[in-house]
């Protein structure tokens, strides 16, 4: 017979619906409103204890739970309401203190047997579930700088111990390190023993009066590098805080050359997770300078409590907050915030070696920010917004060394407990490799989140609800089978995201309108086809056949140009815009799978064996 | 049933056509010159607030209390609803901002204030979109006319992207007509009408091949006639669909993609027309003819095998 598939097929089909239907199931169960408890070092760890202490805290609080347990190593307290679960939050972060992080979340209830089988439902963008978003820049430029300087000390060391007489090795501003030699004769023999030794330099001699030159710079595969190695221990560093945030789900990821982008899901007070997310302080422990120091190797620092006053303190830096291995707040005798640290062994050696033949000498804690500042410039004619990076260093304490420090000591003389405990959590998420700035920050409300959902959801409801009855008044029974293909190419659809575990943002519920709209184009072009055929006096099935097969090559130019599109802009888009263009080629490609197979399939079963002598079309 | 009247004279129109699609084109390349677009916040960089009020609020009340604030340049609107306020701010970003305002606004009221999003976009980043934004446009506009080429033939690649063009600009036009905000989700909408338009464009291309195929009268205005009859009814019914479910995601998605489902209406409109007019009159100007399609590539060959 002419339009009849063979069972196979038949059987195919149904086979692919059914998973289908299987993977999309999970996006019927809503989420449950939940807190989740981690520990906020390895130590503390989340168990039973800890989950019946939180258990009972709610109870005596009088807040309804749904269930408490320990899920993936964290506790996971479920809500019947948002009320509910803020309130529990609250009363959880108090009680359990700063040893554990208690974040809200939101906790999928797909049921055992569909998680088995590895199904679940869509993730949600920020758009929908409220919470920060950040896009941060690594200034790679700063981070070359600072590999640069080290350059120049290894130079120093290596015509130092080849016995070549320099006059200075400086790092200019173009991000050139120039040598300056007496004559021309050390500087080529500098020049040909540093080619031996740093694969990676550019030499260019020069001659300026008196001084004898050596341009040294990095070739480009070098720079390319030094960022990469930036922006990896960057994205480490940033890996590590948000997890100190205890955010349910967060996404940290490079975007382009040296952009890092942040999202913490359900995270509603931006400016604290900015403060310990954004931080780019580092710390500096230097000695206080000797009355008699020359000027050259002092450097005078404000104090960050008090910027009148101000001590002088020696250039050179014994460690950095790099050699901290971990810090914890706490109080001292006195109950005064002060921060105990623990040193690595390379640290702990060069702290006490200083510190043993300057005992009764002080040290200061220099507090290191890297900030920016927005200036209107005129260029060309224009006035443009330029940003100007710089470094504030400020002095946190100077206290007498009592003793020879070794690996642990403490920091003291803190303004308050919020802020020991943020400078704690700063030096264990260690310090950034090279400084960022916050180019876009968007935080959206739960409210919001739930009102887009809301509407989104409204609107796909009505334009289906819409185009069902459309199709069925214009093309009756044919319109009818339209339609069931059309609710399949949606369960398809919702599968298919779901598989990919890809994001669905406002925009992408825009887009799963549209292909419901644009879906019924590959039907229409079919019926429309089976309609001339039969105008211009083929047989009933005979028409059919020729309209599904003639139909076809349409169908695929037309969906194909549209794809094209919609990749493009996958490609060039970001966040919500990224998450229409995914559901847009989904759709394009469920609804083409739809109108030729499914819509095929069902109008064979309906006609195909049947000997016709009209048809209702 | 519907019977749409067969065999209208499109092409008669065409002289017609050409001028009202002159005439739209230069109106919106003028509108774009001298209004330009009014570029949302991921375009220009800046800092917006967004916080609703219990109850419908006046927005001079919302204006005097900023500027009382020192917040001479910000710019107060509603947003969907009356008790919506959406405020936005040209200056450098502070992580504060947010909660300053919502403290400052909520100062002045009784009612409760709260904050729904807050966003910052920096101006390079802003810049950087604009940029990727336009090259993204151009992109998919190349790598259609190349598969079209491909598929087709010259002739009907460069009037499809001609008649893309023409839709895109239109729309861009519409929105600096009336200085709707032009963001990202409008972007993302104008590259959907590109495929959207393609669409309709390559169903009719697709059938005036077959016709200078098949059928036996040479004139090739007479082709395109009856190929545009031929598919007029998909085309409207095509149209009709997309445009119910963008008139209801305009009334019921929201105030954040509102841009999105305008531009897309407008869009839907425009391309539908293009493709009716635009497309196959630049066709008849660049002098198509059977000739053009024949020999067939060979990729036909097993189309040809299913003809009846």
């Amino acid at each position: 017979m002419l339009n009849r598939y063979p069972l196979w097929k038949n059987l195919l089909i149904v086979l692919v619906l059914a998973v289908a239907a299987i993977y999309a199931a999970p996006n019927l169960y809503p989420d449950d409103y939940a807190v989740q408890i981690s520990g906020s070092r390895a130590v503390h760890e989340v168990n039973d204890r800890v989950m019946g202490q939180a258990l009972s805290v709610l109870e005596n609080e009088g807040i309804a739970i749904k269930s408490g347990g320990i899920e993936g190593g964290a506790g996971l307290i479920r809500f019947s309401d948002s009320d509910a679960q803020l309130r529990g939050r609250e009363v959880l972060a108090r009680s359990l203190g700063e040893n554990y992080v208690v974040a809200m979340n939101l906790a999928p209830t797909t049921p055992d047997w569909l998680m088995a089988l590895g199904a679940g439902p869509m993730k949600l963008g920020l758009d929908l579930r409220g919470g920060v978003h950040f896009l941060m820049e690594v200034d790679t430029v700063q981070a070359v700088a600072q590999r640069l300087e080290v350059y120049a000390s290894d130079i120093r060391t290596t015509l130092r111990e080849q016995r070549l007489r320099y006059r200075s090795v400086e790092l200019m501003e173009d991000g050139r390190l120039a040598a300056r030699f007496a004559d021309a004769e050390t500087r080529d023999q500098a020049q040909s023993r540093l080619r031996r030794d740093f694969s990676e330099f550019a030499f260019e001699a020069a001659q300026q009066e008196e001084a004898y030159l050596l341009f040294i710079s990095l070739n480009e595969q070098t720079v390319r590098e030094i960022e990469d190695y930036a922006i990896a221990q960057n994205l480490t560093t940033l890996r590590n805080r948000v997890n100190e945030l205890g955010v349910a789900e967060p996404l940290v990821q490079r975007q382009g050359r040296n952009r890092i982008v942040v999202q913490l899901p359900g995270v509603q007070d931006a400016a604290a997770a900015k403060r310990v997310i954004g931080q780019t302080a580092n710390l500096e422990f230097r000695l206080e300078a000797l009355a008699d120091a020359s000027r050259a190797s002092t450097e005078v620092f404000e104090f960050r409590s008090d910027p009148d006053r101000k001590a002088t303190l020696e250039r050179e830096i014994i460690i950095t907050g790099s050699s901290v291995a971990n810090a914890n707040a706490a109080f001292d005798e006195n109950g005064m915030p002060q921060v105990s640290i623990t040193l690595d062994a390379r640290g702990g050696q060069m702290m006490s070696r200083v510190t043993r033949t300057s005992i009764q000498r002080r040290m200061a804690v220099v507090f290191v920010e890297h900030k920016t500042r927005n200036v209107m410039e005129r260029v060309d004619g224009e006035m443009v917004e330029r940003r100007i990076p710089y470094t504030e260093k400020r002095i946190i304490s100077l206290a007498t060394i009592q003793s020879v420090l070794g690996n642990q000591f403490r920091i003291t003389g803190l303004d308050s407990p919020r802020e020991s405990s943020e400078l704690a959590l700063l030096l264990r998420a260690g310090a950034l490799a090279a400084p960022i700035y916050f180019v876009e920050e968007r935080t959206i409300g739960p409210s919001l989140g739930a009102a887009n959902i809301e509407m989104g959801m409204k609107s796909v409801q009505i334009g289906f609800a819409l185009v069902l009855i459309f199709m069925l008044l214009f093309y009756r029974v044919f319109g009818l089978l339209a339609n069931i293909a059309l609710t399949l190419n949606l369960i398809l659809l919702v599968s298919v995201m779901s598989l990919l575990s890809a994001t669905l943002t406002l925009p992408g519920i825009a887009g799963i309108v549209l292909t419901v709209g644009m879906a019924v184009d590959a039907n229409v072009l079919i019926f429309e086809r089976i309609k001339e055929e039969l105008r211009s006096g083929s047989p009933v099935q005979t028409a059919i056949h020729a309209g599904f097969s003639r139909a076809f090559s349409t169908i695929l130019d037309a969906n194909v140009t549209t794809l094209i599109a919609a990749v493009i802009l996958f490609a060039m888009g970001t966040g919500p815009v990224k998450g229409f263009a995914v559901t847009l080629s989904v759709g394009i490609v469920t609804s083409m799978f739809a109108a030729l197979v499914i819509t095929r399939a069902l109008v064979n079963l309906v006609y195909g064996s049947r000997k016709l002598e009209k048809l209702w079309l | 049933m519907i019977h749409i009247q067969r065999q209208i004279n499109f092409m008669g129109l065409r002289k017609g056509a050409a001028a009202l699609s002159i005439i739209l084109l230069l109106a919106s390349i003028l509108s774009l010159a001298i209004n330009g677009l009014k570029f949302g916040l991921d375009f220009t960089g800046g800092s917006l607030v967004e916080v609703t009020y219990e109850r419908p609020i006046e927005l001079e009340a919302v204006r005097a209390t900023l500027r009382g604030a020192g917040y001479q340049d910000a710019v107060v609107q509603t947003f969907g609803a009356a008790n919506d306020i959406l405020i936005r701010l040209g200056e450098a970003h502070d992580p504060q901002l947010g909660q300053t305002i919502l403290q400052l606004l909520q100062s002045a009221e009784e009612q409760t204030v709260t904050l729904r999003r807050n966003e910052f976009v920096g101006s390079q980043v802003g810049e950087e979109l604009r940029e990727q934004g336009g090259l993204g446009l151009l992109v998919a506009l190349m790598m259609v006319m190349v598969y079209l080429a491909f598929r087709f033939q010259f002739k009907f690649s460069v009037g499809a992207v001609l008649a893309l063009a023409h839709d895109v600009i239109l729309v861009l036009g519409f929105f600096s007509f009336l200085q709707i905000d032009f963001d990202l989700t409008v972007l993302a909408a104008a590259l959907a009408v590109i495929g959207y338009s393609l669409n309709d464009t390559i169903v009719v291309y697709d059938r005036i091949r077959e016709n200078f195929r098949i059928m036996r009268v040479s004139e090739p205005i007479e082709v395109l006639n009856q190929s545009l009859n031929e598919t007029l009814s998909r085309t409207i019914v095509t149209s009709l669909t997309t445009l119910l479910v963008l008139v209801v995601l305009a009334f019921f998605g929201g105030e954040m993609i509102y841009g999105f489902a305008i531009a897309l209406l407008v869009g839907v409109v425009v391309g539908t027309y293009s493709s009716i007019y635009v497309a196959g009159n630049i066709l008849l100007m660049l002098n198509v003819s059977r000739e053009d399609l024949i020999p067939p590539p060979p990729k036909e060959e097993d189309e040809a095998e299913q003809l009846p």
